[in-house]
């Protein structure tokens, strides 16, 4: 192709692209603001892992479903039900395992998770897949009847749960090496903590991977931001959908998992309980975005841990406080990404 | 005249409740530009998202290449070779301009001798390629909107008003770019309300009115007539220079 040389503008000064950094900000500020109100080192550590862990554990739940709403405007209030199911799976899968579960070897504590968490990602991506084909499906582009019928699909596996394993609580040993704390001097540190931070940003690190190197992840962003320009450009963005869905449902599974280990109980209604937390996260994080949801899945998980010890009577309305704190310095959350 | 490469034959359009086309029969040259001029609200974006699959005809045929495509979802009728650039642009704001035009290739990473055929009309977008989307000015986004739709030769290309708010230094460009696609042969069906463009570009031109194509003539003949402007779009192309 033969090219020409047209006359060159003088429109092309702009401003250089610049990094919104001071997101990134909040949570180490939120650290270093708590460590003179808590007083002692060895507590103030204490309490920021465990935030950590926490806020891993809150993000690995909410990051599929901020994508989830980012890509498919979807209002997905059964978003809990995939927690539960994927909880309820890896005690079922932990059963069979409980000579690894007690074993003193670190390894098969390992593996015996691995299974557990494989059982409940698989089990949850199966579901979730057949909840965007039966629920979610018939109400794109209708938010209420979104949430009625995603809401009715949360009670619906409730009972179905109660149905298969009963309506009472539930044990959730935590396998053998995973008991107890590693102390560092007078700092002593849940194992089990530091394993959700591990696993929480090994997520991270993959879904940043996923999104930003490879063309599926592309298009998952371009289609958070205009859907219907990526179909313009060729792209079925209906199957984008559901393998994001799936995946989120997947991730979900993950996090109940995690969140139940955590908790060493379950119930039925342990995906309804987080989801309150859940959805402050992703109102904070800015909707569909995976970053932000990572930040505000910290600050909210945090926040708590430090009032919770410095003034428990408002630990209730913490993350509430958060979140208008941060609206009304970021109306559309840490970083804005579907602009609906 | 060159055979026919989009034919819209009585196409009806309802959005919600409104009847916004109403019997749309329009014919696209082949390897020319199609200028579709109109009053606002006459259907002209319609009928280009009518044509992309955006919204569905519910009545009528458009037939491209030979084949329907009424019935078709907008993903295959872009993968059929027709290309759109929405009067919004569509740009990802988020994603780099390396990114958004890696997206438009379909095909694999974009070819080199297109890219540096691209950055001769629009060389801003060689400067910030690796910057996001979002920073770009108007006038950056709308070459990086009509260069993603020119990343790989397609067929037929749908453009909606890209002149509207955009410096006259760029309009020049963008007119050398049109000018050099309709010379590799690609057809452009082009919404437009700047007329010193349309004009100078235009082959043919279709003039619609409340939803109908109202009159077809060779743009250089409408150019011309200063009585048949002032009929059909209330002013002459002289008042617009």
């Amino acid at each position: 192709m033969a090219a020409t040389s047209p006359a060159t503008t003088s429109a092309d000064s702009l401003p250089e692209a610049r990094r919104d950094l001071a997101p990134l900000l909040v949570a180490p500020v939120l650290m270093v603001a708590a460590l003179p109100l808590v007083g002692s080192l060895p507590t103030w550590v204490t309490l920021t892992v465990a935030g950590l862990a926490m806020g891993m554990m809150i993000f690995v739940i909410a990051s599929g479903l901020t994508l989830v709403f980012g890509l498919m405007d979807v209002l997905n209030f059964g978003h809990g039900a995939f927690i539960a199911v994927g909880a309820y799976l890896a005690m079922t899968m932990l059963v069979p395992l409980a000579g690894w579960v007690q074993a003193d070897s670190l390894w098969l504590n390992l593996a015996a998770l691995a299974l557990a968490v494989a059982a409940a990602g698989i089990g949850t991506g199966v579901l979730g897949f057949a909840f965007e084909r039966v629920i979610v499906m018939p109400v794109y582009g209708e938010h209420l009847k979104q949430i009625l019928v995603t809401m009715g699909g949360l009670i619906v596996a409730e009972q179905a749960i109660h149905a298969v394993w009963g309506g009472d609580q539930k044990a959730m040993p935590l396998p053998q090496a995973l008991r107890g704390a590693v102390v560092f001097g007078d700092v002593a540190v849940e194992k089990f903590r530091l394993l959700a931070v591990a696993v929480g940003l090994l997520v991270f690190a993959g879904m940043q991977l996923v999104l930003n190197r490879t063309k599926i992840g592309l298009l998952i962003r371009a289609g958070v931001e205009n859907g219907e320009m990526v179909e313009a450009l060729g792209y079925r963005i209906r199957r984008l959908f559901v393998g994001v869905f799936v995946a989120g449902s997947a991730l979900a599974g993950l996090g109940g998992t995690l969140w139940a280990l955590y908790r060493e109980t379950l119930t039925a209604a342990i995906g309804g309980e987080v989801m309150v937390l859940v959805f402050i996260v992703i109102i904070i994080g800015g909707l569909g975005s995976v970053g932000g949801c990572f930040l505000g899945a910290l600050v909210v998980a945090l926040a708590a841990n430090y009032v919770g010890y410095l003034a428990p009577k408002i630990a209730l309305v913490s993350n509430i406080l958060i979140m208008a704190a941060i609206l009304m310095w970021r109306p559309q959350g840490l970083y804005l990404v579907a602009r609906r | 005249m060159a055979e026919a490469l989009l034919t819209l034959e009585g196409v009806h359009t309802h959005i919600g409740q409104y009847h916004i086309l109403q019997g749309v029969d329009l014919t696209v040259p082949r390897g020319g530009l199609t200028v579709l001029l109109g009053r606002n609200g006459a259907g002209k974006t319609t009928t280009l998202r009518t044509i992309m699959g955006l919204w569905k005809p519910s009545r009528g045929r458009v037939t491209f290449a030979g084949r329907d495509i009424a019935g078709l979802s907008t993903p295959d009728i872009a993968r059929a070779g027709i290309a759109y650039v929405p009067e919004a642009m569509g740009i990802f704001s988020d994603l780099t301009v390396a990114e958004n035009m890696t997206l438009a290739a379909r095909r694999g990473p974009p070819d080199k001798a297109r890219l540096d055929w691209i950055f001769a009309f629009f060389p801003a977008l060689r400067r910030f390629w690796s910057q996001p989307a979002g920073v770009l000015s108007g006038g950056q986004k709308q070459m990086l909107a009509i260069a993603r739709a020119v990343v790989e030769p397609r067929a037929l290309i749908l453009v909606d008003e890209p002149t509207k708010g955009i410096a006259p230094a760029i309009i020049d460009n963008m007119i050398g770019a049109f000018a050099e696609l309709k010379r590799e042969g690609t057809t452009i069906l082009l919404v437009e309300q700047n007329f010193r463009f349309a004009a100078a570009l235009g082959d043919t031109v279709a003039v619609m009115d409340d939803g109908r194509v109202v009159h077809r003539d060779r743009m250089a003949a409408l150019a011309a007539d200063e009585a048949a402007q002032t009929r059909l779009l209330g002013l002459t192309l002289d008042a617009h220079q």
